[in-house]
């Protein structure tokens, strides 16, 4: 790392696709063939997986901690909603991609005040736009339905081709490859100097701004990344679901989040990912055991987590695929969780 | 290598065995989907309803038309895409016969497609806003609309010398649907409305609304807000001193749950609801199922439990009906016009909006035995859903 030539090696070198990431893509359009009694559940963890992606890209990689994602996500499902309600745009594709941008438009003019503070005065303020946007959409029912949510949407077929059907196959296909998309993007987003340059600025903002980074717009610009990202997969929500109500704003929405990058770990994109996948299925499992406690036992579940430690477990979790990849390929082709760098 | 074999088959034998018996016992089994919030703001009704539903099974025994009953019981915490997303499970994977549950009016909503869809039974046990039943052909209620008592109220109002009212609602759907049907049927009468307010349905504060409601010096004020809530607002009722001012609780029952009644002191004395079901309905059939609750759950029923006693004895005797087919249409064919004796008095399924038929009694919050209870003093009979005669 002393050289210019090094770093777009070692850059170049990151980017690389993994056999463990080939392997998780294949796992999950295998799940979309081996379940289909479970799609709606599916694509649930899709839509969180999107969610969680898209805070990591800030809290991860640029450093900006938010307890009010749902703000964005929120945005985006009334945005899919009102469009479909109304029937402004039909297209399903056409009309995620302007919720997306909804949301992006309030990430550009939030950023601001996101990143004037320090860790917890961005907690405060992004919690703050959350509720304040709750707050509006309950005020103004008469365009949001209030707490009844917006009633009576319906979905035209996607492209014109694929109409949603009450198994939700084709909102899980649809979800996975949005994800996909999105996720290539973000690949390629936080693999470039732009990236690069973020994690500069997550680990020493001064000395990021030292050599010459404009600290300030790379932030906002994330910030609006996330935002799109986060209005997406609260479109994909509206859209899956035909339903949106004042809960997309919930704090409990952008908790959870937090909750799921905790499992999963942030500052790797996978990291949400997983996260999502065993935040939801602990959820699940306990729900369906004991539908008044669950949320006892899923709390017990994360303070055990959290006491042991992500690493630890990330490591009894791939010990298995380890032993066989080991004999197959040989020692160099294990897989194992990339750490986020020490902040 | 023959040793192994024979394990291997022994083994196969044992999980053929294992996939079998749930087939045979799932040809023999009726299986109910219960969808109710069992966390969440709303729990207390979720948790009613499935302790009524035990109740009547242990009463009533789990078998019936040589069919065994299996509830599966589902949290949804009131919000509805988790209602959506659980009920089609249950009827995908679990092959549920009936849904049932639903606490709130969203949640029943977000539901009744998938009943239309795969022609099951929704058996609504608390939702109360009048537009349900119209939203799917295999939607049966069992516990009421906010149009039937809130007409009534309005209209026992009118006539008893209570001039101006200032109403206070929750800001959703059945909110709404009784404020709309209160104020009609008060105004026709020569009442008069002094005051609106519509309250946030979640984590509501009602202080600063009720400071605009004393302002505004109504004879009485008309409350509507969701089972769960009517003790954090008699509470606060209390700590501004309404109850010294004269000032008048009416609403619909809810307010006045049973549930919470006993807790809220006695700034609830004097309140007069119109509501479905008091728990010193002064019957037999009623003073057995209370007792009965308070021995097992050691709480008194209020009026969601007896929605979802109802809805359960609804399930049996269509059952009974039709000898154990538990086939969507043949169900709700067998409940449409169905008629019992229920505790809170006799109660109907409307053939025709397969909504629920009931009495409705206007009650006082009373002191009996130190303990207070919504004393009923007059009954309207056979009540239909107004908020659907109307069309």
């Amino acid at each position: 790392m002393t050289t210019l030539p090094d770093v777009s090696t070692s850059a170049i070198a990151g980017a690389r696709w993994r056999p463990g990431e080939i392997a998780f893509w294949i796992v999950v359009v295998a799940c979309g063939f081996l379940f289909p009694s479970r799609y709606l559940i599916m694509t649930d963890i899709v839509r969180l997986a999107l969610f969680a992606l898209s805070l990591d890209l800030i809290l991860g990689y640029a450093g900006i901690v938010s307890l009010g994602h749902a703000a964005f996500f929120g945005v985006g499902a009334y945005s899919a909603g009102l469009l479909a309600l109304h029937g402004i745009i039909n297209e399903p594709v056409v009309a995620l991609v302007v919720a997306g941008f909804a949301a992006m438009v309030l990430g550009f003019f939030t950023s601001f005040l996101v990143i004037r503070g320090v860790d917890l005065t961005r907690l405060m303020v992004t919690l703050g736009i959350a509720l304040l946007l709750e707050a509006l959409a309950e005020r103004f029912s008469g365009v949001t339905g209030g707490t009844d949510g917006l009633q009576g949407i319906e979905m035209q077929p996607i492209l014109g081709r694929f109409a949603f059907d009450i198994f939700g196959k084709t909102g899980f296909f649809y979800s996975s490859i949005v994800l996909f998309l999105l996720f290539l993007l973000a690949r390629r987003i936080v693999h470039s100097p732009f990236g690069l340059s973020l994690r500069a600025i997550r680990n020493n903002p001064l000395r990021g701004a030292a050599i010459g980074i404009p600290v300030n717009r790379r932030l906002i610009a994330i910030y609006m990344v996330s935002a799109f990202y986060a209005g997406i997969a609260g479109a994909l929500f509206t859209q899956t679901t035909a339903l949106a109500s004042l809960d997309v704003f919930s704090f409990e929405r952008s908790a959870d989040l937090m909750l799921m990058l905790v499992i999963g770990g942030t500052g790797y994109l996978y990291g949400g990912l997983i996260g999502a996948v065993v935040f939801k299925m602990l959820q699940e499992l306990f729900s369906t055991i004991t539908p008044q406690y669950w949320l006892f036992w899923i709390g017990l579940v994360l303070v055990v987590i959290v006491l042991v430690g992500r690493a630890r477990i990330h490591r009894w979790a791939l010990w298995v695929p380890n032993l066989i990849i080991r004999q197959l390929a040989g020692r160099r082709a294990v897989v194992a969780v990339p750490e986020s760098d020490p902040s | 290598m023959f040793v192994r074999r024979q394990v291997l088959l022994a083994a196969g034998a044992v999980a053929a065995a294992a996939a079998a018996v749930p087939a045979c016992a799932q040809e023999e089994a009726v299986k109910i989907g219960l969808i109710v919030p069992m966390t969440g703001g709303q729990a207390s009704t979720g948790r009613q309803i499935d302790n009524a539903i035990k109740l009547y099974m242990q009463q009533k025994g789990d078998t019936v038309a040589g069919k065994k009953i299996e509830i599966i019981l589902r949290d949804d915490a009131a919000v509805p895409d988790n209602t959506k997303r659980l009920a089609q499970e249950l009827i995908v994977n679990e092959k549920v016969n009936i849904i049932a549950g639903f606490g709130v009016t969203p949640a029943a909503l977000a539901a009744a497609p998938l009943a239309t869809q795969a022609k099951v039974p929704e058996i609504v046990m608390a939702a109360g806003t009048s537009i349900i039943t119209e939203r799917s052909p295999y939607v049966v209620r069992t516990s009421f609309t906010l149009p039937q008592s809130s007409t009534i109220i309005g209209d026992w109002a009118a006539k008893n010398g209570i001039k101006k009212v200032a109403t206070l609602t929750s800001d959703y759907a059945p909110g709404n649907d009784a404020l709309a049907s209160f104020k009609e049927h008060f105004v026709a009468g020569g009442g008069e409305i002094v005051e609106e307010v519509k309250v946030p349905l979640a984590n509501p504060d009602f202080a600063p609304f009720l400071q605009r409601m004393k302002d505004s010096k109504p004879d009485a004020m008309f409350v509507f807000v969701p089972a769960g809530q009517g003790g954090n607002f008699m509470k606060q009722y209390a700590e501004r001193g309404l109850d010294k001012s004269g000032i008048r609780v009416i609403g619909p029952g809810d307010v006045m749950d049973d549930d919470l009644l006993n807790n809220m002191g006695d700034a609830a004395l004097g309140a007069v609801t119109a509501h479905l079901y008091s728990a010193a309905h002064p019957s037999q059939i009623n003073k057995e199922f209370v007792a009965a609750y308070k021995k097992a759950f050691n709480n008194r029923p209020g009026f969601m439990a007896v929605g979802g006693y109802d809805g359960i004895h609804l399930i049996y005797e269509a059952l009974k009906k039709t000898g154990g087919d538990a086939t969507g249409d043949k169900l709700i064919a067998a409940m449409k016009g169905m008629k019992w004796e229920s505790p809170r008095g006799p109660i109907s399924i409307d053939p025709e909006t397969r909504d629920i038929v009931q009495n409705i009694y206007i009650r006082k919050v009373e002191k009996v035995d130190g303990e207070l209870y919504n004393v009923e003093f007059a009954t309207f009979e056979a009540v239909k859903d107004p908020g659907k005669t109307k069309k």
